[in-house]
């Protein structure tokens, strides 16, 4: 068969022809093109930067920022910049993890609600769902603030809420447990308790599987510790925190903790936007589970309760934790609309010493280097967790 | 026979059911449902009646009517507004023609846009709150269903009209600025709605060649190349748009000096590159849908790399990811409002500016409401839209 192959087989392939070269070749125009772009968008900046009279340092980094920060940790206007954009950090950090604990909740109960036999329920849900998932998120944090924020009584006519919770327009004052003297004591005693219920834990595993029986692991753990918790609390010396209330001293309230109006418009909006999305990532991860699952499930004797932990659940979790990842990464990177309203988070932050330094790049790569790493340590997370709950079962 | 008769599926018993029963079934079936039903019932009833009298008695719905011409059209001068008509029923007679020709489901987008303008064309017509064209809308809905049975089955129109789509967006741009004897509208002056419409759609437009082209390098051999997209996707996926939409105000002017570019084409270029990474990811999810086979297959006909994916790969996975880039396509209707923080005047940003305006303090319940309401109606019709594509074309 060899032999009747054309001659010209064994000549050399011509270079420009020849595969290999010309993957090579083409990495090396798209390199170069790529280089020379680069160094064009570098020597106008450059050009750019000298008109200005800057030159492209982090120095500024240490001088002092000199402009106030409403709220966030301690600062003072005579810190470094460095020190204010950390606090636009730890902001930003902050209103995510409870907008995220907020939305997944609000999510998780308008999300089941959906679903629910009742049709009030149901369609109450689908509209809220709807309306909220279509309007634009910025239209309505303005309208949290603007509308329903500063528009609340004053100081002195504020709705109050059991004496403790006080809702005006310089924002919501909650009470605030303060740690006494018998904090310490009360600490050990529930450190005592996980001990006792996570033994308790273990042993009613093993029985279980043991008999092979379905049941719940933590039957006997959680009231155990409950009990561990509960006698602690009676037997210090004195309660283990007060509550410090709110209090009105002078022309503003005291004490307490305070959310900002603009802290509470911010997560407000960012919970009932996002608190719409994870409803119907929750909503098609449950009904992704085919029926004959729940009926399997019954057909084995589980009740209720166990069919959705032991079987529903932990199947549409596989299905729910990849765009409820997203949905996540979302409510950080949206956090950023708190420029709108002037909540003090690192973008409002970046941008104010953006305007007094003008030393747009280097902040400008600040402020992206710091958004992704908050979105790859979030993401790395929830892929650890997405990883564990495909590996059960 | 037999078999096969007991085979086909029985309907279930057709209950006629009253009322009552109808309630007891839905509402009032266990005893936590019937607690459930009075707990919304409740909250429904403080809700509505609180929404329902602010809108009766305290709201002064007077801005709205008073504004609507900017909050349409923004700045765009009165004497030029004739050319917006223009493109509406340039694209009615394109949408018209469409579903003339092919049918099915262009028919049904037809009939959503088409009963969406009659319906807010009546009531523009009944209610004299347009100070303009009261019979505007309705004439688009006519020239939209005329065109439809003009052309019902004409095949040899398919070219002309494909073609027409492929022109209306560069041409809509060029006739909105102006040219030739047309007096030339500065994009500094289009705001109001038809500014965030012609956002979302540059946006969308633009970036989908971007987008192809990235998500190709992502999924190329070449390291290079490879690493460079997957850099870029990720990068911008992974910051918020308003970060971009400021690099792009700020960052252009540094980078090209030479350039006077303004504030709408920066917020466009801004948009277009945070939309492609997007885009790209959108892309290659159709792209790897598509089995190892038809990549094997198009090698075996001696196709070279641009020919396999432009006639091989490309078309079909285009095709599954329609719904996606719909998908995107309304979230990026809903984040061009962003424009508003940089200062742009989209509708979001019109409704600011009315809202600052000192003939109407303190009506920002008012104006806000008007612009979620808009905002809802596009949104949710193209969801509704989206639907139906994802029906039609089988890939839900």
């Amino acid at each position: 068969m060899k032999n009747r192959l054309p001659e010209n087989v064994s000549e050399k392939i011509p270079f420009w022809r020849d595969i290999r070269v010309l993957r090579v070749l083409f990495q090396v125009i798209f390199l170069i093109g790529v280089v020379l772009l680069a160094g064009i968008l570098y020597t106008n900046m450059l050009r750019g930067l000298r008109g200005l009279g800057l030159t492209l340092n982090l120095d500024f980094l240490n001088d002092e920022a000199g402009f106030g920060i409403s709220e966030g940790i301690a600062y003072d206007p005579s810190d470094t910049y460095l020190k204010a954009f950390w606090v636009g950090v730890v902001n930003t950090v902050k209103v995510s993890i409870i907008g995220i604990a907020c939305a997944t909740i609000l999510g998780l109960v308008v999300g089941i609600a959906r679903l629910s036999s009742n049709w009030l329920v149901r369609n109450i849900a689908a509209i809220y769902i709807e309306c909220f998932r279509n309007i634009p998120l910025l239209l309505q944090i303005l309208f949290w603030y603007t509308t329903v924020i500063l528009q609340l009584p004053s100081v002195r006519t504020s709705f109050t809420f059991f004496g403790s919770v006080f809702i005006n327009q310089r924002g919501i004052y909650l009470p605030s447990p303060q740690p006494t003297s018998g904090m310490k004591i009360w600490l050990g005693c529930l450190a005592g308790g996980l001990i006792v219920a996570a033994i308790l834990y273990l042993v009613r595993l093993r029985k279980l599987q043991q008999l092979e029986q379905p049941g719940f692991p933590a039957k006997w753990a959680l009231p155990a510790f409950l009990l561990v918790a509960l006698l602690g609390w009676f037997l210090t010396p004195g309660k283990p925190f007060t509550l410090e209330l709110p209090a009105l001293r002078g022309f503003n309230f005291g004490g307490g903790i305070h959310l900002s109006p603009e802290f509470s418009a911010l997560l407000i909006g960012l919970v009932m936007y996002t608190g719409a999305f994870i409803a119907e990532v929750v909503r098609s991860g449950i009904q992704s589970v085919v029926r004959g699952q729940w009926e399997a499930a019954r057909a084995i004797g589980l009740n209720e309760f166990q069919t959705l932990r032991l079987i529903v659940l932990p199947q549409a979790f596989r299905v729910i934790a990849p765009p409820l990842t997203s949905q996540y990464l979302n409510l950080t990177k949206n956090s950023s609309l708190a420029v709108a309203i002037g909540f003090p988070d690192l973008f409002n932050i970046g941008n104010t010493m953006m305007n007094q330094t003008g030393q747009s790049i280097p902040i400008f790569a600040m402020i992206m280097m710091s958004y992704l790493c908050i979105s790859l340590t979030t993401s790395a997370y929830m892929n650890w967790y997405n990883r564990r709950i495909n590996r059960i079962g | 026979m037999e078999e096969r008769e007991s085979n086909q599926a029985i309907r279930p018993p057709t209950a006629s059911k009253n009322i009552l029963q109808w309630l007891k079934e839905n509402l009032f079936n266990t005893w936590y449902n019937t607690l459930l039903t009075f707990l919304a019932a409740g909250f429904l009833y403080v809700v509505l009646t609180g929404i329902l009298t602010w809108a009766f008695t305290e709201a002064n719905w007077g801005v709205i009517p008073a504004n609507l011409q900017i909050f349409l059209v923004g700045a765009y001068p009165r004497a030029e507004i004739w050319r917006i008509w223009v493109v509406i029923y340039t694209l009615s007679v394109l949408a018209g023609l469409s579903a003339g020709i092919w049918g099915g489901l262009a028919l049904r987008l037809a009939l959503v846009i088409g009963s969406l303008g009659g319906g807010i064309g009546i009531i523009v017509a009944f209610f004299p709150i347009v100070p303009w064209n009261r019979l505007g809308l309705l004439a688009g809905v006519v020239l939209l269903i005329g065109s439809l049975f003009w052309s019902r089955r004409s095949k040899g129109l398919r070219p002309w009209v494909l073609g027409g789509w492929l022109l209306s967006f560069p041409w809509t741009m060029i006739w909105l600025h102006g040219f030739g004897g047309l007096a030339t509208v500065f994009t500094s002056s289009w705001g109001g709605l038809l500014l965030t419409l012609i956002l979302a759609a540059v946006g969308i437009v633009v970036s989908f060649p971007l987008g192809v082209l990235l998500a190709l390098g992502r999924r190329s051999s070449l390291p290079t190349i490879k690493w460079a997209s997957t850099a870029y996707i990720e990068t911008v996926r992974g910051v918020p748009l308003v970060t971009i939409l400021f690099m792009a105000q700020i960052m252009v002017p540094i980078f090209l000096p030479d350039f006077r570019i303004d504030k709408i084409l920066r917020a466009m270029l801004g948009i277009t590159l945070f939309s492609a990474a997007y885009m790209a990811e959108n892309v290659r999810g159709g792209l790897q849908a598509i089995p190892r086979g038809q990549y094997e297959a198009a090698h075996a006909l001696g196709l070279n790399y641009p020919l396999m994916m432009l006639l091989i790969i490309l078309p079909q996975a285009l095709r599954s990811v329609i719904p996606a880039i719909v998908g995107q396509f309304i979230s990026l209707f809903k984040d061009t409002s962003l424009v508003a923080v940089i200062g742009l005047l989209d509708l979001l940003g019109i409704a600011k500016t009315v809202i600052a305006n000192p003939d109407w303090l303190g009506l920002q319940a008012e104006v806000y409401l008007f612009a979620a309401v808009v905002y809802f109606v596009f949104s949710y019709s193209m969801s509704y839209i989206s639907q139906k594509i994802e029906e039609a074309l089988g890939v839900a």
